[in-house]
């Protein structure tokens, strides 16, 4: 087992290296750098020529692409991201600012999804062709081709601006340092419903609809007609006989989730103007902000190799099946 | 008499009409007696015997008949009462036994289960009782294939595990559904050997559901032969094979391959092919395939009826034979 995660990891540098040289190079070949797109977002054309090409000079932009390459690949692998030319910050720096506030969102939003994703779907599932199945059918169906963005735009009109209930962005209040401790946790939970039901609703449509659809092709497997005519109560052939064969694929899914879980969502951040990964990563790509844009790509591209790996293991460990070990026969 | 079902009828409901899987059949299994019901793949044999424990799989179900066991009749029990029947008073044997073991359980766990439910054991208890079945099963070293996931184990030992675990609370009656279909030879020699062991052991009776008539041969006191979703015949197994009295079961017979010196006639088949449920030729529902067919056996499908102090069969033409 742990060479096999030894060496599925050796196998990851390559490619993460991989990843990084071919958008370290189509990045730099895109039109205009830091310095046009921050002349032209603060509007200052009549800057003296001279001088931006002393700051090309001190950020190294003027050098040969290869060698700005082979300098930040240096970098890179000394752990050094650079600093940000945008923000004048070291990029972990940065980066570390915005985690935790992505990480409230998309972990929220992930057991929010899955629990009521794997609820509904045992629900359907076993009450197949019943009104309830019917609904959920139709109503995943709807969810699942709402844009997320246009969802959580209605949902701040009548929540926020109609009914007044929760609020229409921001992480917290305006008035939040005067808050007691309590009333500190309720004021960010509060601010966190709307981004989270709309980042997950989504997706608990999505894994409702799989978990109904794995459950009911388990259900016609002969070991549940085996397990029925041993005379095991239905609620044991459902919750343990059924449910454990048809979570190990939801394993995968969940696995193809963790890059999101940092990288975040760049629509609902923008939209709930949430201080995440996704808006800096967005920022960093419209500014040319190359540091920051090249270690929020590191990230995703490590999370995708580390999240298929995680859910490799975990299938070790619920499918007896599936194994990494030559082992002996019984 | 330990089972004895009455006009049992389960129907499919499907969307081109409906599927009369099991149509009017009576029979009845004595306490420790081996009863065979043989017939072609897709014959209702299966859904009959599925019938007796509930568990017909959707669109079909049970649409008349009464089955008692015991004395009680099962399709009017409650959901819960059949539950408590099923594995403890009636135990099934299945014929693919790779598929019917839970793959993400391992096949000790997968007994003391049972045990557990039925007969109230504690954990440890069952576990000590599911190794003693699967050594009493044949299963060599059996604390070691307690913990072996089924994957794990050979076609004919996987049975084993699932014959101990039919057998594991004492049933009346246990229900082998082509017990020995999905096995190599050798393998099916040594199954019908167990079942026959463990039927002595524990004094139950046997509803052996098969098409091979050299199963049926080695091990049913009395056979029943049915052929879309009706029983044509009824006769101890002895005189079933000396003396066919229905065209279907003869037939049966000449396409058994025989070696040695009885083999002088020639391998015969039945002509045709098995009906389609859904359009099932009028009256006897053999007629278009059998010799003796003619214009009587178009009218109405003839009835189960005595032909001499043993057998029963279903055919106009029987004294022909």
């Amino acid at each position: 087992m742990w060479r096999h995660i030894l060496k599925r990891l050796a196998q990851a540098i390559p490619l993460i290296w991989g990843i990084l040289t071919i958008t370290f190079f189509i990045s730099h070949m895109a039109p205009g750098d830091p310095m046009d797109m921050y002349l032209e977002q603060q509007r200052q054309r009549q800057v003296d020529p001279e001088i931006i090409e002393l700051l090309r000079q001190k950020y190294g932009l003027d050098l040969p692409i290869h060698v700005q390459y082979v300098k930040w690949l240096g970098n890179v692998v000394k752990g050094d991201f650079g600093e940000s030319f945008r923000y004048r910050r070291p990029v972990l720096d940065l980066i570390a600012e915005r985690i935790p506030y992505t990480l409230q969102l998309t972990l929220l939003a992930l057991l929010f999804s899955t629990s009521l994703g794997i609820i509904i779907g045992i629900v359907s599932a076993v009450k197949q062709y019943s009104a309830l199945d019917k609904g959920v059918t139709l109503g995943s169906l709807i969810i699942y081709s709402i844009p997320g963005f246009w969802m959580a735009l209605m949902l701040v009109l009548v929540f926020s601006v109609y009914l007044g209930w929760l609020p229409t962005s921001q992480t917290r209040s305006m008035d939040y340092e005067f808050f007691s401790w309590g009333q500190k946790i309720f004021d960010r939970l509060w601010h966190l419903i709307l981004p989270v039901f709309v980042l997950g609703v989504g997706s608990a449509a999505h894994k409702a609809r799989y978990v109904r659809n794995r459950l009911l092709e388990v259900m016609n497997e002969e070991y549940i007609l085996s397990a029925r005519a041993r005379g095991l109560k239905e609620k044991m052939v459902i919750f343990k006989h059924a449910l454990r064969n048809a979570m190990i694929p939801l394993v995968t899914i969940l696995g193809l989730h963790l890059p999101a879980l940092l990288s975040g969502s760049v629509l609902i951040e923008s939209i709930f103007a949430w201080p995440g990964m996704g808006t800096l990563a967005v920022g960093a790509v419209g500014g040319r902000d190359y540091p920051v844009m090249m270690a929020t790509l590191m990230i995703s591209a490590i999370l995708t190799i580390v999240g298929n790996l995680l859910a490799d293991i975990t299938y070790v460990a619920l499918d007896p099946r599936v194994s990494y070990e030559k082992k002996k026969p019984v | 008499m330990l089972l004895n079902v009455e006009n049992l009828r389960s129907f499919f409901f499907l969307d081109d009409g409906i599927l009369r899987a099991v149509d009017d059949i009576s029979f009845h299994v004595n306490e420790e007696e081996t009863v065979a019901l043989v017939g072609e793949s897709g014959c209702g044999k299966t859904i009959a015997a599925l019938s007796i424990i509930n568990l017909i799989p959707s669109p079909g179900r049970v649409v008349k008949g009464k089955i008692y066991f015991n004395g009680q009749d099962l399709l009017k029990m409650s959901p819960e009462k059949i539950r408590r029947t099923r594995g403890k008073e009636i135990g099934m044997v299945f014929q693919e036994p790779s598929m019917a073991l839970n793959p993400v359980f391992t096949v000790g766990y997968q007994i003391a289960e049972v045990l557990r439910l039925h007969m109230g054991m504690a954990v440890k208890e069952a576990e000590r009782e599911a190794i003693r079945l699967l050594g009493e099963t044949g299963i060599p070293e059996p604390e070691k294939r307690f913990k072996a996931y089924p994957f794990e184990l050979s076609g004919g030992m996987q049975q084993r595990a699932l014959i101990a675990m039919a057998v594991s609370c004492h049933p009346r009656l246990l229900i082998a559904d082509e017990p020995t279909t999905a096995l190599d030879v050798t393998v099916q020699v040594g199954i019908i050997d167990l079942l026959r062991h463990l039927q002595k052991l524990y004094d139950m009776a046997i509803l052996l559901i098969t098409h091979d008539l050299g199963v049926v041969a080695e091990m049913a006191d009395r056979v029943m032969v049915m052929y879309t979703g009706k029983i044509f015949e009824t006769a101890p197994t002895v005189d079933i094979f000396a003396e066919p009295k229905h065209p279907y079961t003869k037939g049966l017979l000449g396409s058994i391959p025989r070696l040695g010196k009885g083999s002088k006639h020639p391998l015969q088949g039945i002509p045709g092919a098995v009906p389609d449920f859904l359009d099932l030729p009028p009256g006897c529902t053999f007629h278009p395939r059998c010799e003796f067919g003619d214009r009587d056996c178009r009218k109405k499908f003839p009835m189960l009826l005595a032909v001499d102090y043993i057998r029963q069969s279903a055919c106009y033409k029987h004294y022909k034979m």
